[in-house]
């Protein structure tokens, strides 16, 4: 049964996203709309699965709730404190670049780290070392370097590390 | 009572969406102007595209949320395009602001 | 009340839009002209959900959602060329 699951729904969760999609683009819940949906977010997840060979498993559902409503929050204090130096005085910001050291090994949490990071305070993630061990993150001000590289580590990857893991 | 919520949030997001132009046109080096587009941008068009999902789901009889999409869509890509663009400028050694902190060469 | 503030958002996104597309025509490097580009299309994006709701049309939906695809794509495309010399390898 499991193992019937898992051929029929290689992405469990693609599959819900492309049925959500659907959906969406359609802007209706109509019930050909949610069948044809249905059968294009099976299909296309099934026939595709050579491309994807990784398998993401989300081991904490709630974390992740926990964190994306953080993040867009973040997103809301970062807008308005970004607006303000760029609408105060360009002469007085330091803007830096900082390596931030990576624990997180999934290659979806590095990505969304670094998209984190670049829709957070003041910081635009530019560049992850060949090996995936460093991610290179520019600051449009920045004072106190460790304490910005002490936030990132525990406001946003420890619970990616805990939210992602490998299978 | 309504309307002012949605002109609340229309004129927030046209604020924003100007601000991160302003950023583009004023700050002094590449990396800096990066800043203005991907936050600020972002977050405008994201107000402007809740204010019209909330106008078509009012003001017609069918709940309108395809804006939604393009509000994922928009938060989503925002930060790879500009994770690219500042790879491609460091690639080819643009120039940073003399304050810069650590500049890479 | 919400004409006057989608008008005072038109102002706002217009002067957006001409102070990237100053940025597109000053330069002075390749990245900057991309970003300002980048900018561009977000920007039209805004001005279209506007202007749908201003004439009260679903039709502009449309527009927007492709600009949107076609814009990220397109930034994509050009910073790959910067960086590798070639977009496909």
């Amino acid at each position: 049964m499991s193992a019937f699951f898992t051929k029929l729904f290689p992405h469990p969760i693609l599959t819900l996203a492309l049925w959500g999609v659907w959906l969406l683009l359609n802007n209706t819940v109509g019930a050909g709309h949610i069948v044809l949906g249905l059968i294009l977010a099976i299909s296309i997840p099934f026939l595709t699965s050579g491309f994807w060979p990784e398998k993401n498993r989300i081991r904490a559902p709630f974390a992740l709730l926990k964190y994306a409503g953080v993040v867009l929050w973040d997103i809301l204090v970062a807008n308005m404190a970004v607006a303000k130096l760029i609408l105060g005085h360009n002469k007085d910001l330091r803007p830096g670049f900082f390596y931030v050291d990576l624990d997180i090994q999934t290659p979806i949490g590095i990505s969304l780290l670094a998209n984190t990071i670049s829709l957070t305070p003041g910081t635009v993630s530019c560049d992850l070392t060949e090996d995936r061990s460093r991610l290179l993150v520019h600051a449009l001000h920045i004072e106190d370097i460790p304490a910005a590289v002490k936030e990132i580590k525990e406001r946003y990857e420890a619970p990616l590390n805990k939210i992602f893991t490998v299978c | 009572m309504f309307e002012w919520i949605l002109s609340a949030l229309i004129l927030v997001g046209a604020f924003f969406t100007l601000v991160g132009s302003i950023g583009l046109y004023k700050l002094p080096d590449f990396f800096m102007r990066l800043h203005g587009p991907t936050k600020a941008t972002t977050l405008g068009v994201g107000a402007l595209l809740i204010a019209s999902a909330l106008y078509f789901s009012f003001n017609t009889d069918q709940i309108s949320l395809h804006e939604v999409l393009i509000t994922i869509f928009l938060f989503i890509t925002a930060p790879v395009s500009a994770h690219l663009m500042a790879k491609a400028a460091i690639h080819i050694k643009l120039k940073q602001v003399k304050r810069t902190q650590n500049i890479i060469k | 009340m919400l004409e006057t503030s989608l008008l005072i958002a038109f102002s706002f996104v217009a002067l957006a839009l001409l102070l990237a597309f100053i940025r597109l025509l000053k330069g002075p490097d390749v990245p900057d002209r991309i970003l300002a580009l980048d900018t561009l299309y977000i920007n039209a994006i805004a001005l279209l959900v506007l202007l749908g709701m201003y004439f009260h049309s679903a039709l502009y939906f449309e527009a927007a959602l492709l600009i949107a695809v076609m814009g990220f794509v397109g930034t994509i495309g050009l910073s790959k060329y910067l960086l590798r010399g070639d977009i496909m390898e």
